[in-house]
């Protein structure tokens, strides 16, 4: 309780609206109990909730009424056709290239940006304010987007797609990697630093082997995320599997996307499955 | 370790640098097998010069961010950014809190603590299947339901967050300490009094947490979702770039970003204030 107390007392504003009560105890001293904040956080919930439903024209009507629909093309999907497995197998086999060769190279390319971001190592305010913000432009833009931008100057196909993973792995691996730096013990870095060394060598021996497990088990948990994102990217013509998702679905043929599906599940259970046992050998 | 064993006395710098673990065939077989799966997937991934207009869409793009629309971006009618922006938000508030909801079954039901190892197996296997299949695929066959409109993007992140919420959602319920409520059945709690006091203040800050945290990825999600006509801002912002109007592509961009910043420092500063209690 105390812990909660000193914690609202921080924020002094609701506290000077709605004064704290003030109890008495039996031996004469008053204590405050600061108002819960409860039925302003349950306003501001309902209130932001009813202006979704407002915005959004949410509806359960329609979900009742239509609701079947669903279940036919769901029906659909869980009867996959098996003729047109081989016509999966190429741009799977792309969508799975294009994650591990995007991971790579976004893991890569994070690993000097998120060094320089991490206020322990890089005393500089302004290079760390710089890369931090570059870190969060990259990672606000989504992916199809910046997938798409790749399509249109690259020209369709899996590099565009390459392209596009590369840049989402950077910012993702890269902001999960400078937190990590600024957790680690910086001790061993300031005895090599005051021993002579320079920074890069008193990095790359004191701070590189408390982070490297976490820095390869990130870019293992980036590989899976991909795998999941460049299934899609081909949607907007950047290679992959989603070129096909975007055909069937257009020729509402249910039966192959299903199948598609059901080989990406497969992949997906593979690859998860091999990364979360090496990342839990990597802890 | 087993060197100290060996003669009592501690090991010097020198023999224990001589003692160390040397596991170079390992890191041998990592290497070759990551420039393996590096070499077979550059195969696929060659890079075939810019597209015939890709420098002039590269410039557009530039100069679209640095010289953004700005009679969109604070046109306040309902074509307008600001509009765009909030039906976004809207569609992940209503996504996230129904999808933060439903998942609470799935969850007690796919951890072994509560049910029998199989039923378990059985509900994790459903919830990766729901995390499978990409959204926009969700977002395409929820349309045929509810046409396209910013409805369809409520229900399809309904269903998606679905997945990531429970799985973590489990590992929440998995750390549960079942000390406290071994002592609150000791000291003759009810059920009822068990679930309030011994499990609930362990589990919703966690819950909470969680859906704000899928909260942040589910705006960054319905920007995209328009894509495929399921509302928000991403209908309008493809539409742009499809025919090449980098100023109003540099508008949408803009808000989007500056929306993400926000939810982003709100969110992580609200979850912070979660953990520390």
């Amino acid at each position: 309780m105390k812990k909660k107390a000193s914690a609202e007392y921080r924020a002094p504003l609701f506290d000077r609206i709605f004064p704290p009560k003030t109890i008495t105890l039996p031996n004469g001293h008053t204590v405050q109990q600061p108002r819960s904040r409860q039925p302003l956080i349950w306003i501001c919930v309902v209130a932001a909730v009813w202006a979704s439903v407002l915005l959004t024209g949410f509806d359960i009507s329609i979900l009742i009424k239509r609701g079947h629909q669903f279940t036919v093309i769901l029906e659909q999907l869980f009867q996959p056709d098996w003729s047109f497995m081989p016509k999966v197998i190429s741009p799977l086999f792309d969508t799975i290239k294009m994650s591990i060769l995007g991971s790579v190279l976004g893991a890569t390319l994070a690993l000097p940006f998120a060094v320089v971001s991490s206020t322990n190592v890089n005393r500089s305010g302004v290079t760390v304010a710089l890369c931090r913000f570059l870190l969060n432009l990259v990672r606000t833009l989504p992916t199809l987007v910046i997938a798409k931008f790749a399509a249109l100057i690259f020209g369709l196909g899996t590099f565009a797609g390459t392209m596009a993973i590369t840049v989402f792995t950077f910012g993702v691996v890269a902001k999960m990697l400078y937190e990590a730096i600024e957790t680690i013990d910086m001790g061993a870095f300031e005895a090599m630093e005051s021993a002579g060394g320079s920074k890069f060598q008193s990095f790359w021996s004191a701070c590189m082997p408390q982070i490297l497990p976490t820095y390869l088990s990130y870019c293992l948990y980036s590989l899976e995320m991909n795998i999941r994102a460049a299934a899609i990217l081909g949607y907007v013509g950047a290679g992959g599997l989603g070129i096909i998702i975007n055909e069937r679905v257009g020729w509402r043929d249910y039966h192959g996307l299903g199948t598609l599906l059901l080989t990406l599940f497969i992949v997906v259970l593979v690859i998860e499955n091999t990364s979360e046992y090496l990342r839990k050998k990597l802890s | 370790m087993e060197n100290q064993k060996k003669s009592d006395r501690p090991m010097t710098i020198q023999e224990a640098y001589e003692a160390r673990p040397r596991l170079w065939w390992l890191y041998t077989l990592v290497v070759l097998i990551v420039a393996a799966l590096l070499g077979w997937s550059g195969s696929a991934v060659v890079f075939k010069g810019f597209a015939t207009k890709g420098v002039e869409v590269a410039k557009g793009v530039w100069n679209g961010l640095t010289h953004p629309d700005t009679a969109l971006l604070f046109n306040l009618t309902t074509d307008g950014v600001p509009y765009q922006l909030m039906q976004t938000v809207a569609i992940a508030v209503l996504g996230t809190l129904i999808g933060g909801i439903l998942a609470i079954p799935f969850s007690f039901l796919a951890s072994d603590k509560i049910v029998p190892g199989w039923v378990a197996f059985l509900f994790r296997a459903f919830i990766l299947l729901i995390r499978t299949i990409p959204s926009l695929v969700w977002a395409l066959v929820w349309i045929r339901v509810t046409g396209p409109n910013a409805f369809c993007g409520v229900v399809t992140q309904s269903i998606c967050s679905i997945g990531m919420i429970s799985k973590m959602y489990i590992t929440a319920i998995e750390d549960v300490d079942t000390r406290i409520l071994e002592s609150l059945d000791a000291s003759g709690c009810t059920a009822f009094q068990k679930i309030r006091y011994g499990l609930l203040p362990q589990i919703i800050p966690n819950f909470i947490s969680t859906v704000i945290y899928r909260f942040d990825i589910n705006v960054k999600d319905a920007t995209t979702l328009g894509i495929v006509g399921a509302g928000g801002i991403g209908a309008a912002l493809i539409q742009c770039i499809n025919s090449s109007r980098w100023s109003m592509v540099g508008a949408y961009l803009c808000g989007m970003v500056v929306l993400m910043l926000l939810i982003e420092w709100f969110s992580t500063k609200i979850r912070k204030r979660l953990t520390r209690g």
